[in-house]
């Protein structure tokens, strides 16, 4: 592994001996168990605007999260002081404030027959994010934004282009043994460019590529073409009447609908019964033509970690199959509150219990193309862009802001902006009725085209 | 020497040498003006569910960012160790943004104008934690108490207390001890089939006494399962244009996305905001003034100076209508030639500060709730809000109601789904036809996100009546 020393500001510690030496100070000081995470990270970013450059950021940070038990009551503390007193500090506090949490029955660290980590290179480090040498970092930003500025004329003005690059490293350890430890690293482009219309009035879209390695990520001219047409067709964007008419999702937008699902197969939500799927395992809560699939194992996926936020190798789950819920995503608590096993869907942060993190979270690709899709609507909308957080997932109801284009006859028409796109999750899930082919992971979670069908467009 | 010089100088070993050699670091390679934050954050979080605290969270974060301004670039690094030489190698990282002859800095510092606006007695952090975890447990009681159709009730406190020494080239010398406490309650109501959310809380830069005296759990506890209640019968929102009534306080979400972002220096700056040029003209009907003000005493939105060591300000945005001015940090004012509002902030050490908005609200008119209501023939009256998002560059704002009721023939009718509510930012507030005497700010429960960074904000509004606004609902 060659070095990123040029942006490692600290020697290295070695984080398994320092994770191990705090699991077994809490122990000591009277924890019946412990659990530590340590996490370091560097960041590199720059944002050039009009060919400028306007930021340049760059730094290391690193943080230490303690979860002690004693006996069924959990309490946890995290600090970024490393020091030999901050550490006493951070044990010291953890196992006193135990004392004030209640006795849960259902507290404690995983079985121990059930941790473990995945092995092998799951291909999610590579060290080349940072092998450009900075002026050319400042290049790939330049690049995205003037890719996206020199298309078209109405393009006058810009949020930049910008070019990003993270490493991360966790190392994870209980009192129960398990010592598991991971790398990540990240690099992005993107450019935001500004249309202006012949009336002044202006729109701002953008478009980005994300990868673990430099290797994979999209040209930076490509990201800024990519960002340009998506701008310029929102120019002279308009209300439209309200009325019920399909509505076709591109991928991000039907990512976030995924996202929803997500939240509402949260093992947390389930359990406290403020989800619209609590209760419905086994039940069919979608169409047939409905699969959805959790794969934290999927080799350099941006979802794929060899072991969950308790030490729990990730797995992949099949939560929606055919329309039928077939599992919700779980870590150890939420599992022993439902009578279940644990999905290895534990996030963890520094402070607090775990809570419940997606590995790959997707619905597999159909086969029809978007245009495909698009052609077969006489009269509808194609949403490029939702606004606001107007989703409730004890009810269901749904209702964001949205922008897009008309489809009129099968045609992609004049840009939509200032209408609501509005139904109830149980309604929407039931009524996709068309799944693109266009799968494709710009993150963690990812969805092909889809076409709902049955919602309200509110507007004029 | 106040307690944050004690902090930074005593428990770090920083000397005032230091920061001068800190700053001509910073300044090495030139640069207009550099400054360093140093940030020394303690927090405490407790969650109860189910009747049973699940978790407590304590948590010490620490350190200092680097800034260094050349023209409109920023160059910016951060270290969460103290020691001297991480701080001279972030400065000399941050330094690089600029080239040219080395720059000296001011060497008086000179420690700024400030406010005293945080009563407590005690910080909230001090005090005992099994008196927060009572709290809670009382709020569980009222919630449960309140109706047998709540099944679940989950409540957090949280609190902060944020130590900050700001530092400038220009002489800027400034400290500040931030306090910052949150009650947070959701609960769940199931009645057959039925089920329902409600959510309450508040807070603001206050002590633990606050939440026994101002502002009872069980205050917090009705509030959250009246809400709850209530939506179990809720019916479809409509869907279209329509009169649309706004309750007073957190209904002032309307302004923070309507007009405040918008109004943010760095947009207008750059030209990217819809409200760009538009200083001197006509953004509201002439009943509007809206101001954003960090100078209110224990508000979740104020602080006695903004993350670049400025004072913050009662800054007017829009009086009677015409649109008055933005809202500043140091980069954009000296750019724009405009003065400095002091609201310059950050999340935290680790991010560059930027214009972000305070408490911001409109000002009592002269209608009194009841006329305003009665006005309407069919429309929506919303009390409470979920969140909202505003499109800086084509104005579009959303906002989505928790708690709305129809008006119909100008009585309050039955409660509504949760719909969102969507406008354009220039010209929402030329639709303000009535404004009450009613001014009330929110709660204390506002968190604004700005490019990944998050801020506590306020807003207010008295009773709002927007003669058009479209309502996302559901039904024709």
């Amino acid at each position: 592994m060659t070095t990123t020393s040029q942006i490692s500001n600290r020697e290295e510690l070695d984080l398994r001996d320092l994770v191990g030496d705090v699991v077994s100070r809490a122990m000591k000081a009277g924890a019946t168990a412990a659990e530590a995470i340590v996490r370091e990270g560097t960041e590199f970013s720059t944002v050039v605007r009009l060919g400028q450059v306007e930021t340049l950021k760059e730094a290391g940070s690193r943080g230490l999260g303690l979860r002690v038990f004693q006996g069924k009551r959990a309490a946890s503390t995290y600090s970024s002081d490393f020091t030999r007193e901050g550490i006493e500090h951070l044990v010291r506090g953890a196992v006193d404030l135990a004392r004030v949490t209640s006795e849960d029955p259902f507290a404690g660290l995983p079985d121990p027959d059930q941790l473990g980590s995945i092995r092998g290179d799951l291909q999610l480090y590579f060290d080349d994010v940072y092998s450009l040498p900075p002026e050319e970092r400042i290049d790939y930003a330049r690049r995205a934004e003037r890719a996206a500025l020199e298309i078209d004329l109405r393009l006058k003005n810009s949020d930049g282009g910008t070019f990003d690059a993270s490493t991360g490293h966790k190392v994870l350890a209980n009192s129960l043994g398990f010592v598991g430890e991971s790398r990540g690293s990240y690099c992005s482009v993107s450019a935001v460019p500004i249309a202006q219309a012949e009336d002044k009035s202006m729109q701002r879209d953008y478009w980005f590529s994300v990868a673990r390695t430099l290797a994979r990520l999209e040209s930076p001219e490509a990201v800024g073409r990519e960002a340009a047409r998506r701008t310029l067709r929102r120019l002279g964007a308009r209300k439209v009447a309200s009325t019920h008419a399909p509505v076709v999702l591109d991928p991000m937008m039907a990512q976030t609908i995924l996202d929803n699902v997500f939240d509402a197969v949260n093992g947390n939500a389930i359990y406290r019964q403020s989800s619209f799927l609590a209760g419905k395992l086994g039940e069919r809560v979608a169409g047939e033509n409905v699969t959805v699939i959790d794969d934290g194992t999927m080799l350099g996926g941006f979802g794929t970690s060899p072991f969950d936020g308790e030490g729990i190798p990730t797995r992949r789950t099949v939560v929606i199959e055919k329309g039928v819920l077939k599992s919700y995503l779980l870590n150890t608590y939420t599992a022993r509150k439902l009578g279940l096993k644990t999905t290895g869907n534990a996030s963890r942060g520094l402070a607090g219990n775990p809570g419940i993190g997606s590995g790959n979270f997707f619905l597999p690709a159909g086969n029809r193309t978007p245009q495909q899709i698009i052609g077969e609507i006489k009269h509808g909308i194609y949403i490029t862009e939702f606004l606001g957080f107007g989703v409730n997932l004890v009810t269901g109801d749904f209702s964001r802001g949205a922008s897009g284009l008309w489809i009129e006859n099968g045609e992609l028409t004049f840009p939509v902006e200032e209408i609501t796109v509005a139904g109830n999750l149980k309604d929407m899930l039931n009524n996709i009725s068309e799944i693109g082919n266009d799968l494709e992971f710009r993150g963690s979670t990812a969805c092909p085209t889809l076409r709902i069908d049955g919602m309200m467009i509110a507007g004029e | 020497m106040t307690s944050n010089q004690s902090l930074f100088f005593q428990k770090f070993g920083i000397t005032p040498n230091d920061l001068q050699r800190y700053l001509g670091e910073a300044l090495s390679a030139g640069g207009e003006y550099a400054d360093l934050y140093f940030e020394y954050l303690t927090s405490t979080s407790i969650a109860i569910d189910e009747s049973m605290v699940k978790s407590a969270s304590q948590g010490i974060s620490a350190g200092c960012g680097v800034r260094v301004l050349a023209g409109e670039r920023t160059g910016y690094a951060y270290t969460d160790d103290l020691a001297p030489e991480k701080i001279l190698r972030a400065a000399r990282t941050a330094a690089l943004i600029a080239r040219g002859p080395a720059q000296q800095p001011v060497q008086d510092l000179k420690e700024s104008a400030s406010h005293e606006l945080y009563q407590v007695s005690s910080p909230s952090a001090d005090a005992d934690i099994a008196s927060k975890v009572e709290l809670l447990m009382r709020a569980d009681r009222a919630a449960r108490a309140y109706d047998p159709r709540i099944i679940q009730v989950q409540g957090a406190y949280a609190d902060q207390l944020r130590q900050i020494l700001v530092i400038g080239s220009d002489g800027t010398y400034a400290t500040d001890a931030q306090p910052l406490a949150r009650f947070n309650l959701v609960t769940i109501a199931r009645s057959g089939e039925n089920s329902a959310r409600g959510q309450s809380g508040g807070g603001g830069r206050v002590g633990m006494d606050y939440f026994q005296s101002e502002r009872t759990p069980e205050y917090y506890a009705q509030e959250a399962a009246r809400q709850a209640i209530i939506q179990l019968d809720a019916r479809e929102a409509p869907a279209g244009e329509m009169e649309v009534v706004l309750g007073p306080g957190w209904p002032g979400i309307l302004l923070h996305e309507a007009i405040g972002h918008g109004l943010e220096a760095d947009f207008n700056r750059k030209g990217t905001s819809a409200f760009t040029g538009l200083i001197g003209k006509r953004v509201a009907s002439d009943k509007c003034t809206v101001v954003d003000n960090g100078t209110l005493p224990s508000r979740r939105g104020s602080l006695n100076v903004d993350d670049e060591g400025s004072p913050t300000q009662n800054t007017v945005l829009i009086e009677k209508g015409i649109l008055k001015g933005y809202i500043s940090d140091k980069l954009s004012a000296r750019l724009m030639g405009m003065a400095d509002t002091g609201n310059g902030r950050r999340e935290s050490y680790e991010h560059i500060p930027m214009p972000r908005m305070t408490n911001t609200y409109m000002l009592s008119g002269d209608d009194a709730p009841e006329d305003i209501i009665r006005s309407v023939q069919r429309g929506v009256y919303a009390v409470n809000f979920g969140g909202g998002q505003v499109d800086i560059t084509n104005g579009k704002f959303v906002f989505s109601a928790s708690e709305a009721y129809l008006i119909e023939g100008g009585k309050v009718t039955a409660p509504l789904r949760n719909c969102s509510l969507i406008g354009n930012g220039p010209d929402a507030l030329t639709k303000v036809s009535m404004v009450g005497n009613d001014l009330q700010l929110d709660e204390g429960v506002g968190t604004c996100g700005k490019d990944g960074q998050s801020v506590p904000v306020g807003v207010g509004i008295p009773t709002l009546k927007l003669d058009r606004l479209t309502v996302g609902g559901t039904a024709r």
